[in-house]
């Protein structure tokens, strides 16, 4: 990893979400709760979604983690913020080929600002930290449709 | 454990140019710049006179151990047990059936733990830990405990992460059958009272565990002298490979207990019902041992006597000194542990301001400095601290002031990217 690598990763717009994370903070009443862990460094992640009919209606984070993983979650509340499982789902599947390496990926404008955490690519030991928050939302889906499945009695 | 004999912090006895020839992977170069190496609380380097053991062993001697009558098997097994002499001779265990060879510090802790606890804990017994503990010393007892009924209690700390001894006459009772705590605590560098520790707990009747993962590899430790009853230590730690290490413990103790596994080379003789098991140490060695890695832990163990483990000592108290007073050049960077530094090993755990230490760790790797961050292996301890993670550097004997400055540097250069 040259020091180019470095200064992409930490440059103004992460470490601007890092200081400032949008949608910090917990919901008074939320549709799923998902805590995540980060084994290998033991940060965590607790993700509360509010949904509708399968749209995110609203979005918050908070827990413990690096400036990828906070910067990253910040995002990615962004991202999911107003949009359905639905929506997210291509752009989630975009930016875990980007994480892992996909240049044609990291290259993709669908990602917008995203694209800031390209480098983590070649940071092998970070990449759970950029996905964390992404897996959460993705955990927070599964959990709804669990629910929803046990509600209709389909269990 | 002898101290006497520690030169002045301003000195340093030891060559380190010289030293730093032993060791080929410390000439390269990492993302551009030379290595510096300070994550020696992890795992140590390996000098050439480890590695050349190990290479003329798998070269010229290897085969199994004890049951051959041919050369390359007697060769073998000669090589074992010098193994095991060699590093006798560095602890200063006088008994080598004293001295069981295991995988590392985790498997002799988990050695006592089942081979000891479940045939003598019961319930209400009580096993004595510390908030300090690495995981290795928390979890085999927490099983152990699970499926004895045994209850775990534990040695508190104070802020600067030493423990607190005046709750010991309270803590220790005639429930109390196990004392078990890190010789060094790896996170915070803390050196603890081993001995005084001891002579209380064995006052109650309680034995003594003590992990010494930290301590073998720059303390110079007299093991039996120490005064517990049992002492667990890696040899990655102190320049040999990884999976070999050893248990020393007390022969009167190892005997009454049971084997941990089963298997070959630790019987006598063996009928389909039951066996009667080997003499010790093999008693705890069940199955093909690790003959390569004894061979590199014998010369690992060579090499440190020769330098001289006082040497070594002052070395690191140095570099830790100088770390220390560097390091409070640093705006808004703290130091955890305790601030004498006589109190303390070569490890110097910190956080900066509002970086993550991952992110400071992987700012320092573009610098080449490799240094650990994270919660250690010791989650209970960070939650008792109220940190959630440090940057850790830690230091052995090929270490220079130099990189002292290498370290420092690179912090400087997280700050900047942090914008401060």
């Amino acid at each position: 990893m040259e020091r180019s690598a470095l200064d992409s990763v930490y440059q103004e717009l992460i470490l601007r979400h890092y200081r400032n994370p949008k949608h910090r903070g917990e919901l008074e009443q939320p549709d799923v709760v998902i805590p995540m862990r980060n084994p290998v460094c033991g940060d965590d992640i607790l993700l509360q979604l509010q949904v509708r009919d399968g749209r995110i209606e609203d979005i918050r984070f908070s827990g413990h983690g690096c400036a990828i993983s906070q910067a990253a979650a910040s995002m990615m509340s962004e991202k999911a913020l107003g949009r359905t499982f639905e929506e997210v789902h291509p752009l989630a599947a975009r930016f875990r080929e980007m994480i892992h390496g996909d240049e044609a990926a990291a290259r993709d404008r669908a990602l917008g600002d995203l694209r800031a955490l390209a480098g983590v690519a070649r940071l092998p030991r970070r990449v759970k930290c950029a996905m964390l928050a992404w897996d959460a939302l993705d955990e927070a889906e599964k959990k709804l449709e669990r629910n929803h499945a046990e509600e209709n009695g389909e269990v | 454990m002898s101290t006497a004999s520690i030169a002045s912090p301003t000195a340093t006895p030891l060559d380190a140019e010289r030293i730093r020839a032993d060791f080929p992977i410390l000439e390269q170069t990492v993302n551009g710049k030379p290595l510096v190496y300070l994550d020696n609380a992890a795992s140590t380097q390996k000098p050439r006179q480890v590695l050349d053991a190990m290479d003329v062993y798998y070269r010229r001697d290897n085969a199994n151990v004890h049951r051959g009558v041919h050369e390359l098997s007697n060769r073998a097994t000669e090589a074992y047990l010098a193994g095991r002499e060699a590093t006798c001779r560095l602890f200063g265990i006088e008994d080598s059936g004293e001295l069981i060879l295991t995988r590392g510090t985790t498997e002799g802790i988990n050695l006592v733990a089942y081979a000891w606890g479940l045939e003598n804990l019961r319930p209400g017994d009580e096993v004595l830990l510390s908030v300090l503990e690495h995981h290795s010393n928390l979890v085999p007892w927490q099983i152990i405990a699970q499926r004895t009924g045994a209850k775990l209690r534990f040695l508190d700390i104070d802020e600067q992460g030493r423990l607190e001894l005046s709750a010991l006459d309270t803590l220790l009772t005639e429930r109390t059958k196990m004392v078990s705590l890190a010789h060094v605590s790896n996170a915070l560098g803390t050196v603890n009272p081993i001995t005084r520790i001891a002579e209380a707990a064995h006052a109650v009747g309680a034995l003594v565990l003590v992990d010494g993962a930290q301590s073998a590899p720059h303390l110079p430790v007299d093991v039996p002298g120490l005064g517990a009853d049992f002492y667990a230590f890696s040899g990655h730690k102190m320049c040999a490979p990884t999976g070999i290490g050893g248990l020393w413990g007390r022969r009167d103790l190892l005997e009454a207990m049971p084997p941990f596994h089963g298997g070959g080379d630790m019987i006598e003789w063996v009928d389909l019902e039951r066996s009667t098991y080997a003499m010790l140490p093999h008693k705890f060695e069940a199955g093909t041992p690790n003959v390569a890695g004894a061979v590199g832990l014998g010369a690992a163990a060579e090499y440190l006597r020769g330098i001289g483990r006082d040497a070594i000592l002052a070395h690191e108290r140095h570099l830790l000194a100088y770390c220390i007073e560097r390091l409070g050049e640093i705006p808004d960077l703290d130091i955890l542990g305790p601030r004498d530094l006589e109190e303390r090993s070569g490890v110097v755990s910190f956080t900066l301001a509002d970086i993550h230490p991952h992110d400071l760790a992987t700012i320092l790797d573009g610098e080449g400095v490799a240094i650990r961050a994270g919660h250690h292996c010791t989650q209970p301890l960070m939650k008792r601290l109220g940190v959630g993670a440090t940057a850790r550097a830690s230091f052995y004997l090929y270490n220079t002031v130099d990189e002292v400055d290498k370290l420092v540097d690179a912090l400087h250069r997280a700050r900047t990217l942090f914008g401060y």
